[in-house]
């Protein structure tokens, strides 16, 4: 069984299509790196497998079952939106809203919510923040009781949108390891969305690339190729493989660096290649 | 003071008013909705006058008017609002002009809209203390039951909205028990200050605590301590009871900072 099934699927955003007649298979246990320029349709398609945003045509299969909004086999980490939390909630506080959150009642845990609260703690090694408050954490830090969070109700897919936003390159690499780990040791498949391909080298097993309303999936050498990503770029991109570090060129820029900086009409007037 | 008729109805009603308001308080603070106090507050005073004139109890016209205009508030949505903050400023300072206008055609003018403006809890009847008790009761009741899914869609929106909770429907139903709050705490404080009460223990209350059961609890206790300190300050000093509240809300907001910017000061000096 698949963990995700795309058929024929077209997705459009406040009317414009983002992605268009796409079909792919991503098989359970995969570590997907989830890759594209700026407005590709990354977001867009994690809440298309949420059941969040449904198909304008064709049909999403989540697990053998039809994309629904509240699966619970499916664990799930938001883009970081606006600042810094200033919440003084500790950080079990913060996991335990998540538990059962949809139920109604009073949001005291029982003993078996508790139980599962230490349990995705321990797993995302992040016992010794529960009872820090929020406000106090590092950037990396709240990523971990984030992706804690993602664990609960022991879902077979997790799909983390941008986990690396904002980081400095010695937490990207702690968290990308730390989903490494956690994909191997419990088994799920993993679609992580990133702006650059080389945080996520050594952890990936296959790529889906996704830009001009079209998607590529498979392994790194077959999709990070100079002929797939002039497609998807729509126009002539030249893959630089230097020092086991990737850079995707469009002439002199590197597209993913300038995506990273959010603001491509400062990025595309600077020049880029003295970073490669 | 407590020999008094009028007194010790005053400090039941302050009591009730205020564990709903610190309950009530706590997730409008956390949820960054407390414009939406402020807002329902103004909308009630026209509510309030409206109903003074055609002769029924100010309070039936203050929750009227604060659950319909909670209601749509939470109908509109909370991105709709912040982008109409000029629509929003005009309809509350329409809100305030109707009430005066109400209270023109009114002839014990003066007296009935410092009442309203301000609070008079001293007025406050035995039967007016069951109404508050009954209506505090429903509101938390309320609260308890969707108590989950709201913290979550408070502190996760985006996850809660995945895992099926709906932003809106929660966002509706809390606009109506914050509206039930706001008409409580206009009859003690007045509209003017219901922020004293709905949201000066609270915020105190997320400076001192770490998880939500200890907050909720500790701005209730706030809140009753501060209103009634507030009613005895006022009847040992003859100064009016909402000055005594306000006073004791803020500088226990103020308070409730100390311990942090002390803590940052010593670690600035190490």
């Amino acid at each position: 069984m698949n963990a995700v099934e795309f058929r024929d699927v077209t997705l459009t955003l406040a009317g414009r299509v983002v992605l268009a007649a796409v079909s792919l298979d991503i098989a359970d246990g995969d570590f997907v790196g989830v890759l594209g320029p700026n407005g590709a349709g990354k977001s867009t398609l994690m809440r298309a497998v949420l059941g969040l945003v449904p198909p304008a045509r064709g049909t999403i299969r989540v697990l053998g079952r039809a994309a629904t909004r509240g699966n619970p086999a499916v664990g799930y980490m938001p883009q970081a939106r606006g600042g810094i939390p200033t919440t003084r909630l500790c950080g079990r506080e913060f996991v335990a809203s998540a538990v059962d959150g949809h139920r109604l009642g009073l949001p005291l845990p029982g003993r078996a919510a508790r139980a599962e609260i230490d349990r995705v703690l321990a797993l995302a090694g992040a016992s010794e923040l529960a009872h820090r408050p929020l406000a106090e954490m590092s950037g990396g830090e709240r990523q971990r009781l984030l992706l804690a969070q993602t664990l609960i109700g022991r879902p077979r897919l997790l799909l983390l949108d941008e986990p690396l936003i904002s980081l400095d390159p010695h937490h990207e690499r702690e968290v990308v390891e730390l989903v490494r780990r956690l994909q191997r040791e419990i088994g799920v498949a993993v679609l992580f969305s990133a702006h650059e391909v080389n945080p996520l080298l050594g952890a990936l097993d296959r790529v889906l690339y996704l830009g001009n309303r079209q998607a590529a999936l498979g392994t790194l050498d077959e999709v990070i190729t100079g002929p797939v990503l002039s497609r998807l770029y729509g126009t002539e991109i030249e893959v630089v493989r230097t020092r086991g570090r990737i850079f995707v060129m469009s002439g002199d820029h590197s597209v993913e660096r300038e995506a990273h900086r959010h603001d491509p009409a400062v990025a595309e007037h600077r020049e880029m290649a003295s970073d490669a | 003071m407590l020999d008094y008729d009028f007194m010790r109805n005053a400090f039941a009603a302050a009591g009730i008013v205020a564990i709903l308001a610190g309950a009530v308080g706590y997730f409008l603070v956390l949820r960054g909705q407390t414009f939406a106090g402020h807002a329902l507050a103004h909308v009630g005073f026209t509510g309030a006058t409206g109903a003074v004139l055609v002769g029924i109890a100010p309070l039936w016209g203050l929750v009227a008017m604060t659950l319909a205009a909670g209601i749509g508030m939470g109908a509109i949505g909370e991105r709709g609002l912040a982008q109409r903050d000029v629509a929003i400023g005009l309809v509350l300072a329409l809100s305030l002009g109707l009430g005066l206008l109400f209270l023109h055609f009114y002839t014990a003018y003066a007296s009935q809209a410092t009442a309203l403006l301000f609070g008079n809890i001293l007025a406050v009847d035995r039967t007016t203390v069951w109404v508050l008790a009954a209506l505090a009761a429903s509101s938390l009741l309320l609260l308890g039951v969707i108590g989950r899914p709201l913290l979550f869609a408070s502190l996760q929106p985006e996850l809660a909205e995945a895992k099926g909770v709906s932003l809106s429907l929660y966002s509706m139903l809390f606009l109506a028990i914050v509206a039930l709050a706001t008409a409580e705490c206009a009859q003690i404080v007045g509209v003017l200050l219901v922020f004293a009460l709905m949201v000066g223990p609270a915020a105190a209350a997320q400076r001192l605590s770490q998880t939500v059961a200890a907050g909720v609890v500790l701005s209730s206790t706030l809140a009753v301590a501060e209103a009634w300190a507030g009613l005895a300050a006022a009847y040992y000093t003859d100064w009016p009871t909402s000055f005594w509240i306000t006073a004791l809300s803020g500088a226990a907001y103020l308070l409730a900072g100390a311990p942090h910017a002390l803590r940052h000061r010593r670690l600035a000096a190490v």
